[in-house]
């Protein structure tokens, strides 16, 4: 009995367990990924802490419940009791919960901390949602202006497949063995690794976010707002996300993708980039931002307000 | 005003149900004809809420688009929401509230009759223009139920239906709502103090004052956007000046409360069936009130945990984590409280009492959720995925649906005087119970995995745990067709006849009545005896 119980046990713990370098979704995945930054790795952590505390506490009441249900049933000739209160017991369960959320507070708060400091960062990317694209504007690197700003948005061939009744299997739609449907672009966001990355969020229409699970968190995108966040990615490779808030007929079709590269890399990425750069005047397919400056309070100077 | 007086006791004196269907229906002013409006038509909508989760469900049955377009798919998850919440839960709970509050406290009717009426019958039409916006060129709202702008200012003139509908469904719902404390305050027989009330007039007494709270900020936020939309305002329009966030603090502000509206009542009825079952009192009856007034409370200081990624200053992150973990302590002192009261009863499992095991059991899931959700940092991966989509689905689906089941099945032999099928309602408990656990449970999963909610289409890896969710999907709403058999049979052809006290345990003033209750109880008030009463000696 007690084997028949442990084998499905191990097999879901294996299954929380075996995703450590997970990148992308993964078929039958169950649980949240570690990430490739410090901070995505300890949002697991707390992630983890919380479940196992309900898990915990679950396995405690829902066992008193079941043991409940079978010891004092009617067919069985239970008698009912009478009482119908007790202080200390109700005292006692309301001081534990009490010391539950304050040790799961703690780390949460100094974890959100982290998270919230942007302060010491290397490089600065801006990034604009639009219905149903992203523009990412490289604004600073070290001190300089790197010049690069391009539009991403979902690759033609998971474009084409999304189509209604277009016939296309998504699952032919493959990069090295992976399906990416829905999850490539035509221009990934090239990052650096070692290196942290501010980012500045805005949008030209309606609210997006930005989310890539491999970087532990997600920021709204939001007209006339201009959001923060930060992050600084350990591992070379390509991270896949998706738009978050709901932003109309094609908010299922904007994807993200980071790709990731050692920092020797990227400054060469960066000088390919440098001979094109983008013409002086603002293509007309390129909106305009939509005010002239940032109407409500932000979490960082308005310097970054958008330029164009 | 004598000739009223004069007209209405020689109503009451001849117990005459009004004679025709139009008149009786459509001109009723008594609570439980009205409360069974509110029942039949929560019912439909039920339905047609529950047609549009079948669509959502069968297009994300596999990766790709095979069925509907994105816009429709769109509309579908708006709809189904705002349907679901103000057609089928809110009504539901009303409709239980007109008919058991006053059989409960001793009282002849509402305490404002004509009103009553006027808060149902607001309902259809409201409806009405909700999903009439469907049909209109530039099609239904595509927004969500949060109706967020910018976008939901992108959409045509169902705007304005949309907007107006929700104009009628707050002033119907603040209407009963004035009824109900009205009701409940003026009209108790003698001897039934408040503290010797059944926990469910609590329970409605709270969400009342909620309701009254919270519907007109709700139409405050609507009407912003109308002007937004209609007459060059600018209060939630950047480029105006305005602060698209500010409509979502506004919003989450009436939103949060409106989450416990749709869940306090049913604590009330979950709080009334497991001690008749278990054929014990209820275990902590004060601490059960003071619960639901705490969680009353702090639902009105925790709203914004709703946007913890739209960029808060991190003194606001803090605060609202903090504040939202304090919920969890007033809610398990009453899931504690449940579980003590089955322990050392006397317990039997009919259905009522197996759909309210079920709620404490999944809201709990639901409610573990809940904490996660609270945790900031974690939050900023959870947020907007289809983790939260589970999340709100057990404690809505599995809790308030589950509860208002229960309770159906605990009253139906009062209302209408006739014992349901336990056969078949135990059949629709467990087809129910299992089939939603295998809808919303691989939810999770699909959450954590990074799939974001109101998608219409998805990655392949997320394909098998989203057609795994669509079979349970069909199979929880094909199992809804068992409970419709089940009322009609108990109400039309049931053969057994059920008794005053319909069970064993039940305590109270409403088993006091016959079954089915008379068109009119307590035109006279009871005399309150202590043991007849739901709760005990409640004197310490």
């Amino acid at each position: 009995m007690r084997r028949a119980l442990a084998a499905p046990a191990l097999m879901v713990l294996g299954m929380f367990a075996h995703q450590a370098a997970m990148a992308n979704p993964e078929p039958w995945q169950l649980n949240m990924p570690k990430g490739v930054t410090v901070t995505s790795n300890e949002v697991h952590d707390i992630h983890m802490i919380v479940l196992w505390i309900c898990v915990a506490i679950g396995v405690v009441v829902f066992g008193l419940m079941f043991v409940a249900m079978f010891r004092f049933r009617k067919s069985k000739g239970a008698v009912a009791a009478t009482w119908d209160h007790s202080t200390k017991l109700e005292a006692i369960w309301t001081i534990i919960p009490i010391l539950i959320l304050i040790g799961s507070a703690w780390p949460a708060t100094t974890l959100l901390l982290r998270m919230a400091d942007t302060s010491d960062s290397e490089m600065t990317v801006k990034v604009t949602g639009y219905q149903w694209k992203w523009r990412y504007e490289y604004v600073d690197f070290f001190g300089k202006d790197p010049g690069i700003n391009f539009v991403s948005s979902l690759e033609s061939q998971s474009n084409r497949a999304r189509q209604l009744g277009s016939g296309i299997d998504p699952a032919s739609i493959q990069v090295d063995g992976v399906s990416t449907y829905l999850l490539d672009v035509d221009k990934p966001l090239v990052l650096p690794t070692g290196v942290k990355i501010r980012f500045v969020f805005t949008a030209d229409d309606v609210i997006h976010a930005w989310w890539v699970p491999s970087l532990g968190w997600k920021q709204d995108a939001i007209p006339g707002i201009i959001n923060s966040a930060w992050t600084e990615i350990s591992e070379p490779g390509t991270y896949r996300g998706q738009c978050a808030e709901l932003c109309g007929r094609d908010h299922g079709f904007m994807p993200i993708v980071v790709k990731a590269v050692p920092k020797a890399e990227f400054e060469q990425w960066m000088t390919a980039q440098a001979p094109a750069p983008e013409p002086a005047q603002p293509a007309p397919a390129e909106p305009a931002p939509a005010e002239p400056a940032p109407a409500t309070a932000t979490t960082i100077a308005p310097t970054t307000a958008p330029q164009g | 005003m004598a000739h009223a007086a004069v007209h209405d006791t020689h109503h009451d004196a001849h117990d005459h149900k009004p004679q025709g269907f139009l008149h009786r229906w459509l001109f009723t002013t008594n609570h439980k004809d009205i409360g069974t409006l509110y029942l039949v038509f929560s019912m439909l909508m039920f339905f047609v809420g529950g047609s549009m989760a079948m669509i959502i469900r069968a297009e994300l049955f596999e990766p790709g688009m095979q069925l509907v377009r994105p816009e429709f798919f769109n509309e579908m998850t708006s709809v189904h929401a705002l349907v679901m919440i103000f057609g089928a839960v809110m009504p539901a709970f009303v409709g239980l509230g007109n008919w058991m509050i006053p059989m409960q406290i001793g009282a002849p009717d509402m305490a404002l009759p004509r009103m009553n009426n006027w808060s149902f019958w607001i309902l259809p039409f409201a409806f009405t223009l909700l999903l009439s916006s469907l049909f209109m060129p530039g099609a239904g709202p595509q927004g969500g139920w949060t109706l967020y702008p910018p976008l939901s200012l992108q959409g045509g003139n169902s705007v304005a239906f949309v907007i107006f509908a929700i104009h009628m469904m707050g002033i119907s719902s603040i209407m009963g709502a004035i009824n109900i404390i009205a009701t409940i305050l003026n009209m108790r027989a003698p001897g039934m103090d408040l503290l010797k009330m059944p926990i469910f007039v609590w329970s409605w007494l709270i969400t009342a004052f909620l309701l009254i709270a919270v519907m007109p900020v709700l139409a405050g936020a609507v009407t912003m956007l109308l002007t937004d939309k209609y007459f060059g305002t600018s209060f939630f329009n950047a480029a105006g000046g305005g602060d698209p966030v500010m409509y979502q603090h506004i919003f989450w502000f009436f939103g949060h409360p409106e989450v416990y509206i749709m869940i306090l009542p049913a604590f009330g009825i979950v709080s009334e069936i497991i001690p008749t079952f278990a054929r014990k009192p209820l275990f902590g009856y004060q601490a059960m009130i003071y619960a639901i007034a705490s969680i009353a409370f702090l639902s009105f200081i925790v709203w914004a945990h709703h946007m913890f990624t739209v960029g808060m200053p991190l003194g606001g992150e803090l605060y609202f984590m903090y504040a939202t973990m304090l919920i969890a302590i007033p809610t398990g002192v009453k899931v504690f409280n449940w579980v003590t009261t089955m322990w050392e009863g006397s317990m039997t499992f009919e259905t009522p009492m197996l759909f309210a095991i079920a709620f404490v059991i999944l809201f709990t899931i639901g409610g573990f959720s809940g904490l996660m959700l609270a945790i900031v940092p974690a939050d900023f991966q959870y947020h907007d995925t289809y983790f939260v989509v589970a999340h709100f689905h057990y404690v809505l689906v599995t809790g308030a649906i589950f509860a208002i089941m229960a309770s159906v099945y605990y009253w139906l032999p009062k209302w209408c005087g006739n014992m349901y099928s336990e056969r078949w309602g135990k059949i629709h408990f467990w087809m129910s119970v299992i089939s939603v656990n295998v809808l919303f449970f691989p939810q999770h999963f699909l959450g954590l995995a990074g799939m974001p909610r109101r998608i219409p289409d998805y990655n392949v890896a997320f394909a098998d745990f989203n057609m795994i969710s669509s079979i349970g999907g069909f199979w929880f709403g094909a199992s809804q067709l068992l409970f419709v058999g089940v009322v009609i049979h108990a109400v039309y052809f049931s053969k057994s006849r059920a008794q005053a006290r319909v069970w064993e345990g039940a305590r109270g003033l409403e088993w006091t009545v016959p079954s089915p209750a008379p068109h009119h109880t307590f035109s006279e008030p009871p005399v309150i005896d202590n043991s007849q009463l739901a709760h005990g000696d409640v004197s310490h």
